[in-house]
């Protein structure tokens, strides 16, 4: 017992040492700075050259360009009250305070730990500890400059990158959440998913966005079908692994279903990610310019349809009837297939990435129940499985990028979340065990970890 | 006293209540419950895997009356809530040894 929690305050130490370290230095990456605005910068103080910055012709754009990622950012934002009822939806009645609470958790420790750490690990600019491959992070925030305030820095400010990519980074450990629902122990996942989107994300997300070894190798992953979607999903697959199914759910080589206790919530939560990629794909662009903005919003929207679609029409023919969360689930592949190639993919092909989606989610679905992979709301094979898809649909569908460096990167990526989260949640389990009792798993998480019913009048209870 | 229990498809609720209004019994007990007497379950399929549903919904209305009212009572329910198909439920009757209305503290046949 002493040996476990020698190690746990080990594992937590070490990484508090780490970000608190982090606090001291303020790095501010080197970008590409306009030789103008460069001159005016070093005579003139911020408020002057910003306000003189905003007398361009350039302004412009840029604050155009400026709002749209922000709303892009509320958007990306909005999907975190999508996932929370979609989860809740599928889950039990009984586990419903339990899996919100975890999303809770997840927004607020995402922001606050890319803030702390994430977002100068992943855009590292020049400082690489281990280069393309791996960065230090450190505290984010910066003393406001017409380098990074201005067009100087990019279509937007340093402020409105931070917060749009803070957004992305929570979505990563909230796809994990929907996968070990119902019987994870509520610290370990919270231990567990700091550490996923803390360490993890940043390394991967650097390969490529950061300009890492990925980007140089022409790898083309526009909004993260890889580096959020792929990356989420593997990572749910290693811990559901390492979980262990539902009790109940395989019993005597027969799959006992377990079903959700709210279907209109599941479908509020689908409809909500389905609004929040149009900020999630749409402010991927990077700017407001109209002509690539009002493509990904098509094809966005366009993919998501015909997963929905596919997905309805392949449960009715293969399960005999069609299935509403298998329907809602499509929708989500067809949108996960489009994310890589929203900008390069044209409308028509947009169409068969996110009909393929939706009719390999469905089989993808029933194939991880048959070899026992218990995952309560399909995220394994919406994120994990069409990640890899969308991610290679780009190659088959679009000529920005080849196969062999989609199937590289999509791999590596999914292989890097998958051995991590295997290391990271088997040495948790060792340390502190992942589930919760057999007993507290037939009462109920909602009473067992938080002593709080989320219906508790007569209603949709069922022990 | 008697305890007229009723067990009846729960789409038949209104049809009943409308027919005990008429002969004069306007008070009522209704739980929704799930069982199952010689009508079997069907099947349904939740995401590639599918169970049988032994459990069917039903609706349970408990009313006190009268021993001279309970035959009339159980009359009016088997007619109102037949349907002719399996499934339609069951009507018992129980004696009841005490009633008390909480408001005003009446008991026995007043408090009905």
């Amino acid at each position: 017992m002493k040996i476990k929690k020698f190690l746990l305050a080990l594992l937590l130490g070490s990484s508090a040492f780490l970000m608190a370290g982090s606090l001291g230095a303020q790095e501010l990456p080197v970008e590409e700075v306009a030789d103008a605005v460069e001159a005016v910068a070093d005579a003139i103080p911020f408020e002057d050259a910003y306000a003189a910055f905003m007398e361009t012709p350039g302004a412009a754009f840029f604050t155009i360009s400026n709002l749209w990622l922000l709303i892009s950012a509320a958007l990306v934002f909005i999907m975190h009250l999508g996932f929370a009822t979609v989860e809740s939806g599928l889950g039990q009645a009984k586990n419903t305070v339990n899996i919100l609470f975890k999303n809770v958790f997840i927004i607020c420790m995402g922001i606050l730990t890319y803030a702390l750490w994430g977002f100068n690990a992943m855009y590292p600019g020049d400082a690489w500890s281990i280069g393309g491959f791996f960065a230090m992070g450190s505290w984010f925030d910066v003393t406001a400059s017409v380098d990074l305030m201005t067009s100087a820095y990019a279509d937007y400010t340093w402020y409105t990158d931070f917060i749009f990519q803070a957004m992305f980074a929570a979505t990563a450990a909230t796809i994990v959440s929907g996968a070990v629902a119902e019987r994870v122990k509520l610290s370990s996942f919270m231990i567990f998913a700091t550490l996923l989107v803390t360490f993890a994300y940043p390394i991967t997300g650097s390969w490529q966005w950061g300009g890492g070894w990925l980007a140089e190798k022409g790898f083309y992953d526009f909004a993260g079908s890889s580096l959020v979607h792929a990356f989420g999903g593997f990572a749910a697959l290693a811990c559901v692994i390492i979980l262990g199914p539902r009790a109940g759910k395989y019993i005597d080589g027969r799959i006992k279903p377990i079903l959700g206790h709210s279907m209109p919530l599941a479908t509020i939560g689908v409809f909500l990610l389905f609004l929040g990629w149009f900020g999630f794909n749409g402010g991927s662009v990077l700017n407001a310019d109209p002509f690539l903005v009002s493509l990904v919003f098509v094809t966005t929207a366009l993919a998501a349809a015909a997963g929905g679609l596919g997905a309805m029409f392949t449960s009715w023919i293969f399960l005999k009837k069609p299935d509403l969360s298998m329907s809602l689930n499509g929708i989500l592949a067809g949108l996960v297939g489009i994310t890589a190639g929203a900008d390069s993919i044209m409308p028509f092909w947009a169409i068969l990435t996110g009909l393929i989606a939706g009719i390999i989610v469905v089989f993808s679905i029933i194939f991880f129940d048959k070899i026992k992979i218990d995952d309560p709301v399909g995220a394994i094979s919406v994120h994990g499985i069409c990640g890899i898809f969308g991610t290679l649909a780009v190659a088959l569908f679009s000529g920005a990028a080849t196969f062999g460096v989609q199937l590289i990167g999509t791999l590596s990526i999914g292989a890097f979340a998958f051995i991590f989260s295997l290391v990271v949640f088997g040495l948790i389990k060792v340390v502190m065990g992942v589930r919760v009792s057999a007993e507290e798993e037939s009462e109920g998480l909602d009473v067992g970890e938080h002593g709080q019913e989320a219906y508790p009048d007569f209603g949709a209870s069922s022990r | 006293m008697k305890l007229v229990k009723a067990i009846i498809k729960p789409f038949k609720l209104e049809e009943v209540k409308e027919a005990l209004a008429d002969i004069g019994i306007e008070g009522m007990t209704v739980t929704e419950v799930k069982g199952f007497g010689r009508q079997k379950g069907h099947t349904e399929i939740y995401r590639g895997s599918e169970y049988t549903v032994d459990f069917l919904p039903k609706v349970m209305i408990e009313i006190v009356v009268d021993d001279a009212d309970a035959e009339k009572t159980t009359d009016a329910i088997v007619k109102a809530a037949k349907t002719g198909k399996i499934g339609d439920g069951k009507v018992f009757v129980l004696p009841v040894e005490t009633a008390i209305r909480i408001r005003t503290d009446e008991s026995g046949a007043e408090a009905l």
